[in-house]
């Protein structure tokens, strides 16, 4: 068993153009440096100095990690972790 | 181009319209592959605010598993600007991360006379397209 990690259209370049990959670790912030080990640069685009990037959403299972702890959210064998893009914008 | 039903033109206008002055948002879902937008999804707008939008991330979520079930994908995203044109600012270049969909903006400055444009835009590159509205 491992983590399934769903990675969305803009960042399958990363990937080979999988939708969808795997990993392991205990944490969000050890999956997604055990992904960029095998997807060099992934991690770049998902966390900053500070943690997740502003304009990223990760869920694990059906919830946003923001609200679990962010990178320090623990994550199992079985569990899915979806990335997704903010959509935002506006004329500001 | 984009192609898109009167129907669900007016769908846009209308909520653009409705949440003035606050800017509205959402997608048009269609079937993967065939750039025809069918399933209008209004969004919340969790900024609540005139001059930003950014959908609601648990919304969001749901919309995304649910078009990925249905094997669709999001065909349009729009949303309004309301005091300015509408045309995508430079937020709404750098924050655009879906290389395949075509992003409608509204304006709702001139609410007699809202504008409907639509674009494509891809690695910071924005590219107006054609509008058709298809009669029903």
């Amino acid at each position: 068993m491992a983590i399934e990690v769903r990675i969305p259209t803009i960042l399958r370049s990363y990937t080979g153009g999988a939708k969808s990959v795997e990993g392991s670790g205990s944490t969000l912030d050890e999956l997604i440096a055990d992904l960029d080990g095998r997807y060099d640069g992934l991690r770049e685009r998902l966390v900053d100095d500070v943690g997740l990037r502003r304009f990223i959403n990760v869920y694990l299972n059906d919830e946003d990690v923001r609200f679990i702890g962010g990178l320090a959210a623990p994550v199992s064998d079985g569990d899915t972790v979806t990335v997704l893009p903010a959509v935002a914008g506006g004329a500001r | 181009m984009l192609t898109i039903s009167a129907e669900l033109r007016s769908k846009i206008v209308a909520h653009a319209l409705a949440d003035h002055p606050d800017e509205a948002c959402g997608v048009i879902a269609g079937p993967a592959g065939s750039d025809r937008p069918e399933r209008f999804i209004p969004m919340l707008n969790a900024e609540r605010s005139p001059t930003f939008y950014r959908f609601d991330s648990m919304e969001h979520f749901r919309i995304w598993r649910d078009m990925d079930d249905r094997d669709e994908e999001p065909v349009v995203i729009y949303h309004s600007h309301t005091a300015t044109e509408a045309y995508p600012s430079r937020t709404d270049i750098s924050l655009a991360s879906e290389p395949g969909a075509h992003y409608v903006l509204v304006s709702t400055r001139d609410a007699d006379r809202p504008e409907f444009r639509s674009f494509r835009i891809f690695d910071g590159k924005v590219t107006e397209e054609d509008v058709r509205v298809a009669p029903e």
